[in-house]
């Protein structure tokens, strides 16, 4: 029996599992009945595990503890996120049956807590790309148009908690792997603050920019969820030991005075008429509810593809060293000798993107480019996180478009590695400054979704919840459903 | 400076990381890593000389903790992920020259 998850934000959810009106058991196969419903269409699931996900469940009901407010609740979890005993793949070819032998630290604290994973989701290979075709298995489509792609590299993620197969899930974010498929979707997606949540377990794209977060389509719903994930984690020496405020704390202030920063550079050339129109009219509405709005300029905007695509590129290149063929995954099958395992299994086991980044990374940092390429991206990077610490010496948020498009065309874009990379030129600046953003639904254009970027100071995500709640409650356009969600 | 990368270049960096291409994929990455690197070059016209660069954001320094081992007893699900095992052990194809090979 399918369940529609969206009548049900996750706080009623909880209370209806404290009240009885349902059991985690119930939710947990409403999930996989969804699921089972809606992929065919959706793609958004690369598999489901439901012997253990109901075994858990009927431990939760019980044990009948529902004290915390994920507890009996399911998710869906992007392949790249690690999980004892059940395939993780990234959605590669080179990872193709593997079975980690350790959980991520994320996944230990969701299952602590109650929370059940149902299934892991589609995404771009190891997280590269902007539409998730890059996956080796399987081809998402958007939740509100299935001939649009769902964003990536978290579009698995996006796709199916916009379509109410899951009330939540989580992906990763390393240049805006999160906001931009949320963004497609018409969801929330936040990527917290670099080191807010750790990243043990997360299969390592690029580390000093990689960060899990939290899809819903409410922003309670995201916030509780980040309360569950954040935290410092002794096996992940860049997760941060700063103090875990309630994310759910400041919902419903009112912003009457919060000071907004716009870019200019956000509504530059690139950016498509209806999107600059929709966010336009977004920030009017923080301005109605007590904002005050001034423009600024974040002037090294323009050169953030650049330097992000070599850092990154440069960190996945070495990052990805460790798929030889050897201890674990696919191993060419004729190779004769040590070195032709290598060079055979990271031929026909990685994808064009991958290797695309593999070279990339590998000639920035070689003897000659270094200096120019990867040195030079990295002072960049600099001059972009002095850009950010000017404006929030007198502004609260930053708020501007998530992405320069709507969901665009499958197939359309991914013969065109550059076009797709400039793509990410919204997401990026935050995470080369290790910030946290959110994107949050603002509104349509031709039936897509148009998202809406609001990035806060460092470890300050509680005025960004606070900040999108105020606008999400003004605006209710989450009470707007894609055609899909008539099926459950 | 727009100096293209040449298809030799291309061919050193995939030996450097262990990739393979045929001519036509050679050709392909050639012109595409190309016209990425275009988009690169527009860094240069930064002045940086007086610039730290920034290679993290982690304010962390060090977390020094006890070395204990823990998560023993997973030989067998370690075993299960290898490719190929004999004996206990993940097989390798020979390493050295003049083994015999099987």
């Amino acid at each position: 029996m399918t369940f529609n998850f969206f009548d049900h934000d996750l706080a009623a959810l909880h209370q209806g599992l404290k009240d009885g009106q349902f059991t985690a058991q119930e939710l947990v196969q409403g999930s996989l009945d969804n699921i089972a419903k809606t992929n065919d269409q959706l793609q958004s699931f690369l598999n489901t595990n439901p012997d253990l996900a109901l075994e858990q469940a009927k431990a939760v009901d019980e044990d009948g503890n529902f004290a915390h407010p994920l507890a009996g609740i399911p998710l869906g979890l992007k392949d790249n996120i690690a999980t004892k005993g059940l395939p993780t793949t990234a959605a590669s070819k080179i990872l193709e049956g593997f079975k980690p032998v350790y959980d991520a630290t994320v996944v230990d604290k969701l299952r602590d807590q109650g929370a059940i994973s149902v299934g892991k989701t589609n995404m771009d290979e190891f997280a590269m790309g902007g539409s998730t075709e890059s996956s080796h298995y399987q081809k998402t489509t958007n939740a509100w148009d299935s001939s649009k792609v769902p964003g990536g590299s978290s579009g698995g993620s996006g796709a199916a908690v916009a379509a109410g197969q899951v009330p939540f899930a989580l992906g990763s974010d390393t240049g805006g792997s999160i906001r931009q498929p949320a963004a497609f979707n018409g969801i929330v997606g936040m990527k917290p603050t670099y080191g807010r949540v750790s990243r043990f377990g997360l299969f390592a794209m690029a580390s000093s920019l990689d960060q899990i977060g939290p899809f819903t389509r409410k922003v309670q719903d995201n916030a509780t969820v980040l309360n569950a994930l954040a935290g410092f984690d002794p096996k992940d020496s860049t997760s941060a030991e700063v103090e875990v405020p309630d994310f759910t704390a400041n919902l419903g202030k009112d912003i009457k005075g919060l000071k907004v920063a716009v870019p200019k550079e956000y509504f530059s050339e690139g950016i498509e008429d209806g999107v600059a129109k929709t966010v336009r009219a977004g920030i009017e509405q923080l301005k109605a509810l007590g904002a005050t709005v001034d423009e600024v300029s974040l002037p090294h905007t323009k050169y953030g593809v650049a330097a992000y695509y070599i850092l990154m590129s440069s960190e996945a290149s070495s990052n990805l060293q460790r798929y030889d063929g050897i201890r674990y995954g696919f191993r060419a099958p004729d190779a004769k000798t040590l070195e032709e395992v290598y060079v055979k299994t990271r031929s026909e086991g990685f994808g064009d993107e991958v290797k695309r980044r593999i070279m990339l990374g590998t000639f920035s940092l070689s003897a000659g480019a270094y200096d120019a390429f990867f040195k030079k991206a990295a002072q960049i990077r600099t001059l972009m996180i002095q850009d950010f610490n000017q404006v929030f010496e007198n502004y609260d948020l930053i708020v501007g478009p998530t992405t320069p498009t709507v969901a665009y065309g499958l197939g359309t874009e991914i013969d065109d590695p550059k076009a797709m990379y400039l793509g990410d030129v919204l997401t990026i600046p935050v995470n080369l400054a290790g910030l946290p953003g959110l994107s949050i639904n603002a509104g349509f254009v031709d039936g897509l979704p148009v998202g809406m970027q609001l990035i806060g100071k460092a470890f300050d995500e509680a005025t960004v919840y606070q900040a999108a709640y105020a606008f999400e409650q003004a605006t209710r356009l989450f009470e707007k459903k894609p055609a899909i969600a008539d099926e459950y | 400076m727009a100096e293209q990368i040449s298809r030799d270049q291309v061919a050193h960096v995939a030996s450097l990381a262990k990739l393979a291409f045929d001519e036509e994929g050679l050709n392909e990455f050639t012109e595409q890593l190309g016209d990425i690197l275009s988009l690169f070059e527009t860094l240069q016209e930064v002045d940086t000389s007086e610039v730290e660069p920034t290679y993290s954001v982690t304010t962390n320094v060090n977390h020094l903790r006890e070395d204990q081992a823990d998560n023993w007893h997973q030989k067998r699900e370690l075993l299960a992920n290898a490719p190929e095992e004999a004996a206990d052990l993940i097989k390798v194809p020979a390493i050295l020259k003049g083994e015999a090979e099987e």
